[in-house]
C-alpha cells in the first residue's frame, strides 16, 4: 500500500479513493476475469465443452508424469546435492560433472536423447547381465529376476516411462543445486558442534544439517515442481498422452485451434497459480518459524 | 594406571610413550598456517588430568586454533597431539571416538535450532552412545537440572537468552560424560549479566576435577579456577605457569603488558 508522503496529504484530492482503488491487486483479478470468461465458455459452447472433456485426461498424467519425476528427481538430486559439498574427490566430481553437463543441455535434447539413446544402451546392459547372471548364479529368485532381464525387450519399456526418467534427470540437476546451496546456507558451527560430540559426517548431515537444509529449501522446491509441471508439455513430443499432447490431437481432430489452445493454456494456469498460492502461503509460514 | 579411550575390542591408537601418566594432553611442536598466516609456530602445551588450563593472549594469535586442533577440528600441518594417549592426528586413530570423550563448547553456541532443549542433549547420547531414549531423557533432565535451567527442557535454542543457550550447550557437551572439556571463548558473545551464570557453571565442573581448557580472558575464573595458565601471541606460547607467577610475577614483558591491559 502507497505511503502518503506529506506533500501528497495535503494537496487535495480531485477524486476520493484513488490511492485505495489503485493499490488494490487488479492483476488478480484480471485473471479471475479471464478464468470466468474460458469457464464461461466451456460452459455454454459445445465445441469448447468437447474440447475440455478430451482434454481432462491429459491433466490426470500431467499430473502424474510431474509427481512422479518430482520425487525421482529429489531422490538423485539429494544424492547429487551431498557430492556437490562432499570432500570426497570421486563423489565430488561424479555429482559436478553430472550437474554441469545436465543443465548444458536442453531438456527437450536430454528427453529426446534418454528416450532414444540411453535407455536403449541401459537395456543391452541389461541383457548382458540377465544373461550373465543366468549361466553363473541362477538360484531361486534370482533366477527370475536374470531371466527377467535377460528377455527385458526395448518395446517392454513405455515411452511413458522413458519420457519420466527423462525428466527426473533433467531435474535431478536443478534440485542437486538448490540441496547444495541449502546445505551450504547451514552456519559451519553446526556441523563442528556434531563433529565435537563424536557423530560422524553422514550422522551430523542426517540428524543435524538435512533437517535444516531441507526445510530451508521447500520454497524453491515447490516453484521446482510447478516448473517440472510446465515442462512436463515436452513430453508431448515423445507421444506421451499428457495435456499438451491431447491439445495436438485435438486440434488435428476437430480442427478448433482457438477453443483448444484457449483451454490446454486454461488448464496449466489453474494447476500454477494453485500451486503458486501453496508456496506462497509455505514462504510465509517458514518466514515466521525463522 | 592410564585409562584408555577404548570403546571397542582393537579400537583407537597406540599409547605414545610421550605422555606421561598425568598428561591427558600432550600437545608436541605443533605447526599449522592458512596460506601464508602462520597461525601456531612450534606450539607445545601439556594438561595433567583434572587440571583446568586457561589459554589467553591477544586475538588472531593462534589460542582457538590450538584449542581446535585437541578434538581435531582443526588439522595441524605437523607436530603431535595426543589425547588421553590416543595420538589424533594419526590416520589410523578413529576421531570420533575421541571426539565422543572430549566436550566442546562454542563462542556462539552452536546448539541445533530445529531440536528442543531436551534433543539437543540427548541426540549424540543416543547416535553415539547407543543409549536408550528414556536413559539418554533422564540424563539430560539431570543435567539441566544442574546447569539450572530444568524448566526449559521442551522449548527451542531460538527461544532462550544468550546464557541459557550456553548453558544448554554445556549440558549438551556434558551428557557425553567427557574426560575432557575444550571451552571456545564461552562468554565472549555474551550480554554481561549473563556472563555470571556460565562461568558459575563452569567453576562447579572445576570443581568437580573435570579437565578443563579454556580460551577466555575472564581473569576472574583464571584466579578461582585455573591451575595453569598459557599466553599466546603470533601462534607462539610466549608464557606458561600458574595464576599466581603469571599475576603477580610474569617473566616476559609481553605477557606482563597484555595482562596490565585487560586487567586494568
Amino acid at each position: 500500500m502507497a505511503v502518503a508522503t506529506e506533500t501528497e496529504k495535503s494537496r487535495p484530492k480531485l477524486i476520493p479513493w484513488t490511492e485505495k482503488i489503485a493499490g488494490l491487486p487488479w492483476w488478480a483479478l484480471l485473471i479471475l476475469l479471464g478464468g470466468v470468461l474460458i469457464v464461461y465458455f466451456i460452459y455454454t459452447s459445445p465445441t469448447y465443452q468437447d474440447a475440455f472433456w478430451f482434454l481432462i485426461s491429459g491433466v490426470r498424467l500431467t499430473i502424474l508424469v510431474s509427481l512422479a519425476s518430482f520425487v525421482l528427481s529429489l531422490i538423485f538430486g539429494l544424492i547429487l546435492g551431498m557430492g556437490r559439498v562432499s570432500k570426497n574427490v570421486i563423489f565430488y566430481t561424479i555429482s559436478s560433472v553430472y550437474v554441469e553437463v545436465v543443465r548444458g543441455i536442453p531438456i527437450l535434447v536430454l528427453l529426446i536423447y534418454v528416450a532414444y539413446v540411453v535407455t536403449p544402451i541401459g537395456l543391452q546392459f541389461a541383457n548382458a547381465l540377465g544373461s550373465f547372471m543366468l549361466q553363473n548364479l541362477a538360484i531361486g529368485p534370482v533366477a527370475r529376476l536374470a531371466e527377467y532381464l535377460a528377455n527385458l525387450d526395448i518395446q517392454g519399456v513405455d515411452m511413458l516411462v522413458r519420457a519420466t526418467i527423462g525428466l527426473a534427470f533433467a531435474y535431478a540437476a536443478f534440485e542437486a543445486e538448490v540441496f547444495r546451496a541449502g546445505i551450504q546456507s547451514i552456519e559451519r558451527g553446526q556441523m563442528e558442534a556434531a563433529r565435537s560430540l563424536g557423530m560422524s559426517y553422514f550422522q551430523g548431515m542426517r540428524y543435524i544439517i538435512l533437517p535444516q537444509a531441507i526445510r530451508r529449501v521447500l520454497p524453491p522446491l515447490g516453484n521446482d515442481f510447478i516448473a517440472i509441471l510446465k515442462d512436463s508439455s515436452l513430453l508431448s513430443v515423445l507421444a506421451v498422452r499428457e495435456l499438451t499432447h491431447l491439445g495436438k490431437l485435438n486440434r488435428a481432430r476437430t480442427f478448433r485451434t482457438f477453443e483448444t489452445w484457449n483451454t490446454v493454456a486454461f488448464l496449466y494456469l489453474i494447476l500454477t497459480l494453485s500451486l503458486s498460492v501453496l508456496v506462497k502461503v509455505m514462504e510465509r509460514r517458514m518466514s515466521f518459524e525463522e | 594406571m592410564k585409562s584408555k579411550i577404548v570403546h571397542t575390542e582393537g579400537s583407537a591408537g597406540v599409547v605414545d610413550p610421550l605422555s606421561g601418566d598425568d598428561d591427558i594432553i600432550v600437545i608436541e611442536h605443533v605447526y599449522k598456517s592458512y596460506g601464508k598466516t602462520q597461525a601456531l609456530v612450534d606450539a607445545n602445551l601439556r594438561v595433567k588430568r583434572g587440571d583446568v588450563c586457561l589459554i589467553f593472549g591477544p586475538s588472531g594469535g593462534g589460542k582457538s586454533t590450538l584449542l581446535r586442533c585437541i578434538n581435531h577440528l582443526e588439522k595441524p600441518d605437523s607436530g603431535a597431539i595426543i589425547v588421553d594417549g590416543i595420538p589424533v592426528s594419526d590416520a589410523r586413530t578413529n576421531i570420533d571416538l575421541v571426539r565422543a570423550e572430549v566436550g566442546m563448547v562454542f563462542q556462539l553456541f552452536n546448539l541445533f535450532p530445529h531440536l528442543t532443549v531436551l534433543a539437543n542433549v540427548t541426540i549424540a547420547q543416543e547416535k553415539v552412545r547407543r543409549r536408550s531414549k528414556k536413559e539418554a531423557e533422564q540424563v539430560a533432565l539431570e543435567l539441566l537440572e544442574r546447569v539450572g535451567i530444568p524448566e526449559k527442557a521442551d522449548a527451542y535454542p531460538g527461544q532462550l537468552s544468550g546464557g541459557q543457550k550456553q548453558r544448554v550447550a554445556i549440558a549438551r557437551a556434558l551428557a557425553m560424560n567427557p574426560k575432557i572439556m575444550l571451552f571456545d571463548e564461552p562468554t565472549s558473545a555474551l550480554d554481561p549479566e549473563m556472563i555470571k551464570e556460565v562461568l558459575d557453571v563452569m567453576l562447579d565442573l572445576a570443581k568437580e576435577g573435570m579437565t578443563m581448557v579454556v580460551v577466555s580472558h575472564e581473569m576472574g575464573f583464571a584466579k578461582a579456577a585455573a591451575d595453569c595458565m598459557v599466553f599466546l601471541e603470533g601462534g607462539r606460547v610466549i608464557e606458561e605457569g600458574t595464576p599466581e607467577e603469571l599475576f603477580s610475577n610474569p617473566k616476559e614483558d609481553r605477557t606482563r603488558l597484555f595482562l596490565s591491559q585487560i586487567l586494568e
